[in-house]
């Protein structure tokens, strides 16, 4: 098509045209593109590159050393020990089924753990380690690396776990462990990002959860850089973290030892303190279990096992079981009327075996009552009705206020779980709890401290250990935290009548060391290493009139939980009182034949600081105590390692 | 005027062609594919392999290409659009028929030595052929009617071919380029506007169809549109490539973090770092001063093309620099939209920069076509 100059000359100014059109809007466009740019990068870049920073870099969380925990003497009870666990990364491994399957013909693995392992290394990234197994023994860790070169990818790891060398000595005390669970990380408000370590170990029960503060320390942090798929690159910087404060106990791991072994299978609880410091030396409650399965998670079986036991091992009996003190109680009631001078000299109550109080009777537990008795043979020989009387005189208000100046009904403040407060009854307190008002009979039944008079065996040990010294003697459980003592409290006098007192510690003699004592069976014949104390028998049924007129049915004839609870509180020496016992076996009958005995084995072991010589006890036990000695030396765990298998 | 109407004399013969080349436009190209290497090298970690060895051999061999295009006249390359056309229009059909699938379409064919990719060579035939026949129509008819649906239907059969491969991208490039030419050539304002009307339409009549059985686009392009007008609506799935898009380039700053110290793109949270999102590796290490240069250079490119082509008389040949240049044009700019954030991730790659065989050659092939008509104009 043959074109004209014109036409040419038309159609090129028009494309001109539009081409400059064109050319400008892109132009305008690039003009555009370059605005964006300087906007994102020089108005917004530091936005982006904090962006860009939270991307790459990835804080991850050092665990801290948990602190250790050391006795009186520096015996290790709570320890870090290296927990081996078994891991493998399946970029490094290949054929993982395969390398699975050559560890299953080393170690032993069961084919659940098979199962979960592999579907773990599916889901995870490449570089990821994943664990096989945990807490592996030493043995098979040393024939993986044995093999090593035949288990590509496959590599033993080392962390820290909780262990405790005297297993289940220190279960009550220290409690145990555990990783945190979902229900903990509710009932913190603003958990520390460390708790979402998994298996991460905190402080589950006793003073392991009442220091947890103090133990767990503050985790460290390192910076890392990260790529898209998480794989750390290289370490930016790292900040230690402060490992937890090592704790040091009042207890003796030896006596602790000696006093649990004693105690036995008994539903039983002891408790020794200092009466000086008030350190508690030993505080056992009987039976125990082992912390060290809590720890690694218990079975469903062991833990059945241990709720199911009618003599509750789980429960820290001394000072979370609540007794009615019985006769140990008498001291408070007779302090009560010393104080507020209602026992004149010489002053005797005749016992015929019963008091009838407005019209009803109670009894003494002597049938035939004790006569005509003073103060001294009234606490030597456990009498009722000198007690009821004295009581009805000086009323509950009196008795309720000396108990709580002694520390019963009053809440030691010790770092053990569920430390109970007990209750020393005032007429308020009934009307408050029951709605009723106080009545005479009331009284009668505190001044022998039954009825709703309640106390833990550690307010035991403290009340006898006032008793014994005349001072506020408070329970301590710390002994120092990363080598500073804590100071010890209390220790101030109490302001009683010295001379009352020394009449209470000189009818506590009598109970153990009078012929016509109820502990007189158990008493202490070395002279230096006298004991003083008293026993309490508590009821824990009514005995009906019925009962009674048809013959009191036997102890050793009743189901096991209807019978009495044994008490015994002592302390000794008499003349430079050191120790402070309290004895509690749980519905085991007389307190001069279930608790007294035990109570001179332990006093005996802690003055003695070890196995008392025989010729400490009379003449006529000696040979029955050898053979115990030998059998308890047995029940001792002998190793301070206890819970892993090391070759 | 058309070229047999030269005085052919005039125009400059055997290897003295090769000085009058448009050798500024050859000297940005170079400097745009260095800045290109250098990224991909950055991109690696450092080094040659993967990535830039093989662009560089592709862009000597492309160099080449453009270079012995430039020397045939223009005139014999005009003569051959209508079969390039046609040619690629099978091409394409082969795609469909026997092509190989990657990244979720059919876009290649393998002719053993080399993966050629049809849509890409379509944006050149495209241009060609449009110019060829706006060469040959007579301005006077320009707008009319029967005259302005022809090049609508050959605007229309490759635009639908490759959106069927499906590759939004470069269906909506195809569209933009022989919709500019077709301006260019000088069809009346009301087509455009027109056009322009029935688009909106037919955007509306996407979104309509979303979730029925006659769904016009696929499901992963619906995401991507949604994930573009609102991208902190799903950070880690579809949004993540522009979020982290816009923290790469916008952590670069003033002056950038220095050649290969990209944390972005080192870590692996860039996507498609040495392709459709080298463009924010380059802004993150070489910041505002480097992406501006960039943008630069570009600029440049299109600048002498439009002045090559307003300076050549003859109406092919203007019109195919114009469409060239429009190309390359639209090729930067929806790419580097996307990488800020201002327009959906379409999968466009940054031109002569992003790693890719079949569009470096394809470009080189296209600018030794705007040679040839450079240094063959009347003079």
């Amino acid at each position: 098509m043959k074109k004209t100059r014109a036409e040419t000359d038309f159609s090129h100014r028009r494309i001109s045209r539009r081409a400059a059109l064109l050319g400008g809007a892109q132009l305008l466009f690039i003009g555009g593109l370059a605005a964006r740019m300087r906007f994102l990068q020089v108005d917004q870049a530091d936005q982006f590159r904090l962006l860009a920073e939270e991307n790459r870099i990835n804080v991850r969380l050092i665990p801290p050393s948990r602190g250790e925990v050391f006795d009186r003497n520096g015996i290790r009870l709570a320890q870090n020990a290296p927990s081996y666990r078994i891991v493998i990364v399946r970029e490094d491994a290949g054929d993982t089924d395969a390398v699975l399957e050559k560890l299953s013909r080393i170690i032993a693995l069961d084919a659940e753990t098979l199962e979960r392992t592999k579907l773990e290394l599916k889901r995870s990234p490449s570089f990821l380690p994943v664990t096989i197994a945990e807490d592996v023994s030493w043995d098979d860790i040393s024939r993986v690396s044995v093999n090593a070169p035949a288990l590509p990818g496959v590599t033993p790891e080392v962390g820290l776990s909780r262990v405790y060398p005297q297993g289940s000595d220190f279960a009550h005390v220290l409690g145990y462990v555990g990783p945190v669970s979902d229900y903990d990380l509710e009932k913190i408000d603003d958990p520390e990002p460390v708790l979402r370590i998994p298996r991460f170990q905190i402080g589950k029960v006793g003073v392991e959860t009442k220091l947890e503060p103090m133990l767990r320390g503050r985790a460290g942090a390192k910076r890392v850089e990260v790529n898209a798929a998480g794989r750390v690159m290289r370490e930016i910087d790292r900040r230690e973290g402060t490992p937890g404060s090592d704790l040091q106990l009042t207890i003796d791991a030896k006596l602790q030892g000696y006093v649990q072994a004693r105690l036995s299978e008994e539903s039983a609880s002891a408790v020794v303190i200092d009466c000086d410091t008030g350190d508690l030396v030993a505080c056992a409650s009987a039976p125990t279990f082992d912390p060290n399965l809590f720890v690694r998670g218990i079975s469903v079986k062991d833990y059945k096992s241990l709720t199911e036991n009618k003599y509750r091992p789980l429960a820290s009996k001394t000072v979370q079981g609540l007794y009615p003190p019985g006769s140990t109680f008498k001291m408070m009631t007779a302090m009560a009327a010393l104080e507020a001078g209602l026992i004149g000299p010489d002053e005797t109550v005749y016992c015929p075996g019963h008091l009838t109080v407005s019209g009803r009777r109670f009894h003494c537990w002597k049938r035939a009552g004790h006569g005509w008795v003073d103060l001294q043979t009234s606490l030597k020989r456990s009498c009722d009705v000198y007690y009821y009387d004295l009581a009805i005189k000086i009323g509950i208000e009196k008795i309720s206020a000396m108990a709580k100046r002694f520390g019963l009904g009053v809440r030691h403040d010790v770092p053990m779980s569920a430390v109970a407060q007990g209750i020393a009854p005032t007429m308020d307190w009934k009307a408050t709890n029951y709605g009723q008002d106080w009545r005479v009979g009331d009284t009668v039944n505190v001044s022998i401290g039954q009825g709703f008079m309640l106390a833990s065996p550690m307010q035991l040990a403290v009340m006898t250990a006032r008793l014994a010294t005349g001072r506020s003697v408070e329970p301590r459980l710390i002994k120092s935290i990363d080598g500073v003592e804590t100071p010890g409290r209390g220790g101030e006098d109490l302001g009683m009548n010295e001379n009352n007192l020394r009449k209470m510690r000189r009818a506590m003699n009598a109970v153990v060391n009078d012929r016509r004592g109820t502990a007189y069976g158990s008493r202490i014949i070395e002279d230096t290493m006298r004991m003083a104390g008293k026993t309490g028998t508590s009821q824990v049924r009514n005995i009906t009139a019925a009962e009674r007129r048809a013959g009191v049915i036997r102890n050793e004839d009743l189901p096991w939980e209807r019978r009495d609870h044994a008490l015994f509180v002592s302390f000794g020496p008499i003349e430079a009182p050191k120790y402070a016992a309290a004895v509690v076996v749980e519905h085991g009958g007389g307190g001069s034949k279930a608790a007294a005995p035990i109570a001179r084995d332990i006093m005996l072991q802690a003055l003695y600081g070890g196995i008392p010589p025989l010729d400490a006890y009379p003449a006529k036990d000696r040979e029955r105590i050898d053979a115990q000695q030998e059998k308890l030396r047995d029940m001792q765990p002998q190793a301070s390692f206890v819970g892993r298998d090391q070759a | 005027m058309s070229y047999l109407e030269y005085a052919v004399k005039s125009a400059p013969t055997g290897y003295r062609k090769i000085f009058y080349l448009n050798w500024p436009v050859a000297i940005l190209l170079a400097s745009v594919s260095g800045a290109g290497f250098l990224m991909l090298y950055s991109v690696a970690g450092g080094s040659f392999s993967p990535w830039a060895e093989p662009q560089i051999k592709r862009f000597v061999m492309g160099f080449f290409l453009m270079l012995g295009v430039a020397m045939v006249p223009i005139w014999f390359w005009r003569s051959l659009a209508g079969i390039a056309y046609l040619m690629t229009i099978a091409l394409l059909v082969a795609v469909e028929l026997f092509g190989t699938v990657g990244m979720g379409a059919q876009r290649w064919i393998d002719l053993g030595f080399m993966r050629l990719q049809p849509s890409e060579l379509m944006k050149i035939t495209l241009v060609m052929f449009l110019a060829a026949y706006y060469d040959w129509l007579p301005a006077k008819r320009t707008s009319h009617p029967f005259w302005v649906i022809l090049p609508v239907i050959v605007i229309i059969i490759p635009t639908f071919l490759v959106l069927r491969q499906p590759d939004l991208g470069t269906s909506i490039l195809l569209l933009a380029a022989g919709g500019g030419l077709m301006f260019l050539a000088g069809v009346h304002w009301a087509y455009f506007a027109a056009v322009i009307a029935s688009a909106i339409g037919l955007v509306t009549a996407v979104f309509q169809s979303r979730g029925t059985p006659w769904q016009l686009i696929k499901d992963y392009q619906f995401r991507r549109i949604d994930t573009f007008l609102d991208p902190s609506s799903d950070p880690l799935g579809a949004g993540y490539h522009i979020t982290q898009s816009k923290i790469a380039l916008g952590s670069g700053g003033w002056t950038g973090r220095g050649f290969m110290q990209g944390t972005q793109s080192r870590l692996n949270f860039l996507p498609e770092k040495h392709t459709d999102f080298i463009f924010t590796t380059l802004a993150e290490e070489f910041g505002f001063l480097g992406g501006f240069s960039l943008l630069g250079l570009y600029a440049l490119i299109i600048i002498f093309c439009v002045w090559s082509a307003l300076m050549n008389k003859d109406r092919f040949s203007s019109l195919l620099i114009l469409g060239i240049a429009l190309n390359f044009f639209l090729f930067f700019a929806v790419n580097m939209s996307m990488v800020m954030g201002m327009a959906p991730v379409v999968g466009v790659p940054l031109p002569l920069v992003s790693y890719g065989g079949s569009a470096m050659l394809v470009l080189m092939l296209a600018f030794g076509l705007m040679q040839s008509a450079h240094v063959h104009r009347l003079r």
